[in-house]
């Protein structure tokens, strides 16, 4: 577990707050993400001093400043760089990365890429949104082909990236999904994510009230997200549907829903989130509404050698086969002669 | 090289059947070895130099490369050459031009010969002069068959030469020819009466164990150039400089690269802390992170970042975890860093950049030397964001600009930027090497006790108007940074007009308050006078010795060699004023010039050259002649 902690911590989830004044719009799904991750460190009796919390730019970002941890307010897309030195200067604390689709997936993509293919052991929250908030409402690289925004009147031209086919094809040992709306969910996934050994990318689908509302609807709204979302659960067959009466077979290498009342559960597909190989998490992460449910939980589970450990195995082995360096030699180092 | 004899002034000396060549005693000298880009010109001119700087003598180098890795065989555009001036007496250049060139190939030639002394000698390896090679050179006619002026030719089978030479090493035929410059070192060896050991040293460390038949071809070729000096009869004379009478102690060579990479070192070990650089490779800067991440046993952590930006965001993540963080680049890569360097400055966490300049705009001249990056260095990010800025003035001072820009980050909780160039940090010189016993520590404070009654306050400062270095990890202490503008001594973020004022304020005052680490300008001469010459960084050895020439020849010049850039010496304007003329010399077209006559409205001129070339010493010293005799 990479959770840092001194001894038994006991504090309450208010704890965990700043007295720094929350100024997200009235509504905003950032407001649970921040309550339940209070919660989560509460409960896995997370040490304060021992705890940063580092983002970027955007909405999201302000996150760090509400919590009464060691914080990082950076610069756009930059909080997987400063994170990065920080655990290899660092590997003892636990960081957390607070980004958002703009923050993580345009401005920043190639440090988001690089730090999960690294596995550097810091724990990534996405909150997507599918819209620039903070600048007032433009297309981000996650919002749908067509969605009108201000700066896309006639409808975005863009092809949406997806973030979690993203993390994977960069190698994440870690890579899950939840839901703004669903708390329990979501802090389920946030305890995995600080338990998980190396990096963790978690994408919370996130309501933006004022520029982009209702664009999960499908997931988050009680009535309906049943029928519109599967929840993944290790060696257990992907079955969805407000009666649970539906599943997701592979036919070769294609997905298709299926009824249970003509197929077997056991012929679903059955997720394997520890599997070596990233394709069958791949897969889930290209279904998408409304073809297909669209999959929640965590996708995939592995645990590799983490940056900063890799890091350190070569100075250790460095100092063994070297002995620890004198600096006086070194300066000496190369020919040297002496004039009297 | 002012002192140095041509050997066209020996005259023909005699030498009868058996008898040793006899040899002229010069007090200095400088040779260049200029061939193709695969031709080991790098390592011939770099052994030596060694060699020379091992037996006694000043030395001072300048490699001179092509950006192309391998630029098509026998360009113009693939020449590769290294230069070295080696004396008795002290040296701050390579030597405006050499006396003696040893050319590989027509495109060596070609491209070098200009370089070369009225009546020096020009080494060619004839055997490359055929006709192919001549045409891809531009030669219509080989220039070998007639004089080629006022120079002492001497032609060298030397591809014959070394094939003969390594005939029994056991070397596969393809690979004999690459052998051939260790028979062109061996030649300029016998020619300068070098010793042949260590360069046998350092075949035997390099292939001797891995590859022992490239050792013994090498070491055999080697010994058939020196003994080819000895017995042909193409040499008539060998040549000797003495040792140079330097500070008594203990010597090594070293470049700017790698002096930079030492004082990193040093400084983390003076601090009693663990280094951190984060870096991105990019010419002309890449064997600083080469050099460090050799020495992982000194716990040095290096990160070769996906990206220049990344490099910088490790950097700034590094120092706010309370590592002894630097990184290191070159002008694109300093651009790219930009932002985050605003970032460093606003939280105010220490740090050192180092920007090895190079030719620009924009990719410009990646592996050639400029001074142009000065104001980008000082003023060259968004909004009000100053900080200090260092120059390295010799390849070995890199060392001391390293380590005080250290001192200064951490005792003033700011980033510092060091500036070199591709001459510094790729050219060597000796390095008196310091006791790290008598160096002074660096003091370090990471607090573990709230500053104030209401709490930890993150901002507030003291007496040298830095804030507290509280890292993570330190219970009580936890705060938040970042980029958005923070209140005054509690850092919250504040949006309020008379506070960021203040902070404005508050962080120039800090910046402008630095006293230099170091000493803050080198001076050559007089206090006062009618002309004084003004330099920074890079440009040191030449405009010292321009200035040495100028005396010598009775004019009142003195030369303010300035180190530290921003702030700028308390006293300079006073020491400015003392002078009835001022003359700016820098490879840019007057960065410095600009930024004095704006800090003391003097009326400083400029020498401006941008060539992606160190200064030429007869150029500064028409320069300020010209500036004399002007009203």
């Amino acid at each position: 577990m990479s959770v840092a902690t001194s001894g038994p911590i006991s504090l309450k989830p208010a704890d965990f707050a700043s007295s720094a004044e929350v100024r997200w719009c009235p509504g905003c799904g950032d407001y649970s993400i921040l309550a339940t991750m209070k919660r989560v460190l509460a409960k896995l009796g997370s040490d304060r001093s021992k705890t940063v919390f580092v983002s970027g730019i955007g909405c999201s970002s302000r996150f760090p400043y509400y919590m009464n941890t060691y914080g990082f307010h950076s610069i756009h897309g930059r909080a997987p760089t400063i994170a990065t030195g920080l655990k290899l200067a660092r590997p003892e604390l636990d960081v957390w990365i607070i980004t958002g689709d703009g923050d993580a997936l345009s401005i920043g993509g190639n440090h988001f890429i690089h730090m999960l293919r690294r596995n550097v052991d810091a724990k990534i929250i996405l909150f997507n949104n599918r819209i620039y908030g903070l600048t007032k409402g433009q297309y981000s690289p996650t919002s749908l082909k067509d969605q009108k925004t201000k700066s896309s009147p006639m409808g975005s031209p863009d092809y949406p990236i997806r973030p979690i086919s993203m993390a994977l094809g960069a190698e994440a040992s870690f890579a899950a999904r939840t839901v703004d709306s669903d708390v329990r969910h979501m802090e389920s996934v946030f305890e995995r994510a600080a338990k998980h050994v190396g990096s963790a990318f978690i994408e919370v689908y996130q309501n933006c009230v004022i520029f982009n509302d209702g664009a999960y609807a499908y997931a988050a709204d009680k009535a309906i997200k049943a029928e519109h979302t599967v929840y993944l659960e290790h060696g257990k067959p992907l079955v969805f549907g407000k009666d649970s009466d539906k599943g997701i077979r592979l036919n070769g290498l294609q997905p298709e829903v299926v009824s249970l009342k003509d197929v077997k559960a056991d012929d679903l597909l059955i997720h394997d989130e520890k599997a070596a190989d990233p394709t069958l998490a791949f897969l889930l992460s290209r279904l998408r509404h409304p073809e297909f449910p669209e999959p929640m939980g965590v996708f995939r589970a592995v645990e590799y050698s983490r940056y900063s450990e890799l890091v350190g195995q070569q100075i250790k082995a460095a100092v063994a086969k070297k002995g620890e360096g004198d600096l006086q030699s070194l300066l000496r180092s190369n020919e040297t002669w002496t004039v009297e | 090289m002012s002192s140095s004899i041509s050997p066209a002034d020996q005259g023909v000396l005699s030498k009868g059947p058996g008898e040793r060549k006899p040899v002229a005693k010069l007090s200095s000298v400088s040779i260049r070895f200029a061939g193709d880009s695969g031709d080991g010109m790098q390592l011939a001119g770099s052994q030596f130099g060694d060699t020379s700087a091992l037996i006694g003598n000043d030395i001072s180098t300048f490699p001179d490369y092509p950006a192309e890795i391998r630029a098509p065989a026998g360009t113009l555009a693939g020449v590769s050459g290294f230069q070295i001036q080696f004396s008795s007496s002290d040296i701050y250049t390579p030597g405006d031009e050499v006396d003696a060139l040893v050319a590989m190939n027509p495109a060596a030639l070609k491209t070098n010969l200009k370089f070369v002394k009225s009546g020096g000698i020009v080494i060619v390896n004839e055997d490359a002069f055929i006709e192919h090679e001549l045409k891809k050179a531009g030669y219509t006619e080989n220039p070998l068959s007639k004089p080629l002026g006022n120079y002492r030719v001497i032609k060298v089978p030397i591809n014959k030469m070394n094939e003969l030479a390594v005939k029994d090493a056991g070397l596969p035929t393809k690979q004999v020819d690459r052998c051939k410059n260790f028979f062109a070192l061996g030649v300029a060896y016998w020619l300068y009466g070098r010793p042949l050991e260590p360069t046998l040293a350092y075949i035997e460390d390099k292939f001797g164990t891995k590859l022992p038949a490239v050792a013994r071809a090498n070491a055999l070729t080697l010994r058939a150039g020196y003994n080819y000096g000895e017995t042909s009869e193409l040499f008539d004379q060998q040549y000797q400089v003495d040792k140079a009478k330097l500070p008594p102690g203990t010597y090594r060579k070293v470049t700017g690269n790698e002096a930079v990479a030492l004082g990193m070192v040093t400084a983390a070990k003076l601090a009693g802390k663990e280094l951190f650089y984060g870096s991105y490779p990019i010419t002309p800067a890449t064997d600083i992170l080469h050099t460090l991440s050799e020495l992982k046993h000194f716990r040095v952590v290096t990160f070769q970042a996906e990206d220049e930006i990344c490099a910088m965001g490790a950097t700034i993540g590094a120092a706010f975890g309370g590592a002894l963080a630097a990184t290191g680049t070159s002008g694109p890569g300093l651009a790219l860093k930009t932002e985050g360097i605003g970032l460093a400055v606003i939280t105010e966490l220490p740090m050192v950049i180092v920007n090895v300049q190079r030719g620009g705009p924009s990719t410009g001249l990646p592996t050639k030397t400029e001074q142009a990056d000065l104001l980008q260095a000082i003023m060259g990010r968004n909004g009000e964001c100053p900080l200090p800025v260092i120059a390295a003035a010799s390849p070995s001072d890199c060392f001391n600009a390293t380590v005080e820009a250290f001192r200064i980050a951490v005792r003033y909780m700011t980033p510092v930027m060091v500036l070199t160039d591709g001459y510094v940090g790729n050219s060597a010189e000796p390095w008196l090497v310091p006791d790290v016993s008598k160096m002074e520590k660096i003091k370090v404070e990471h607090p573990t006790q709230a500053n104030d009654a209401k709490g930890f306050m993150p901002y507030m400062r003291n007496e040298d108007g830095a804030r507290p270095w509280a890292i993570p990890g330190t219970p009580g202490l936890e705060h938040r940074i970042g980029g958005l503008e923070k209140a005054d001594v509690t850092g919250t973020v504040s949006y309020d007009p008379a506070n960021h004022d203040r902070m404005t304020n508050l962080r120039a005052a800090k910046v402008a308050g630095v006293k230099p680490a170091g000493v803050p300008y080198l001076w050559t001469g007089k206090e006062s006078g009618e002309l004084l010459l003004v330099g920074w960084g890079g440009t040191f050895g030449h405009i010292k010795q321009a200035t040495i020439e100028l005396q010598q020849a009775g004019l009142s010049v003195a030369a303010c060699h300035l180190r530290y850039m921003n702030p700028l010496p308390e006293d300079l304007g006073d020491k400015l004023r003392k002078f009835k003329r001022v003359l700016v010399c820098e490879i840019n077209l007057g960065q410095l010039r600009m930024w004095l006559r704006a800090n003391y409205l003097i009326d400083a001129k400029g020498f401006n050259v941008v060539r992606g070339q160190p200064f030429v010493v007869h150029e500064i010293v028409d320069a300020a002649k010209s500036a004399l005799a002007s009203k």
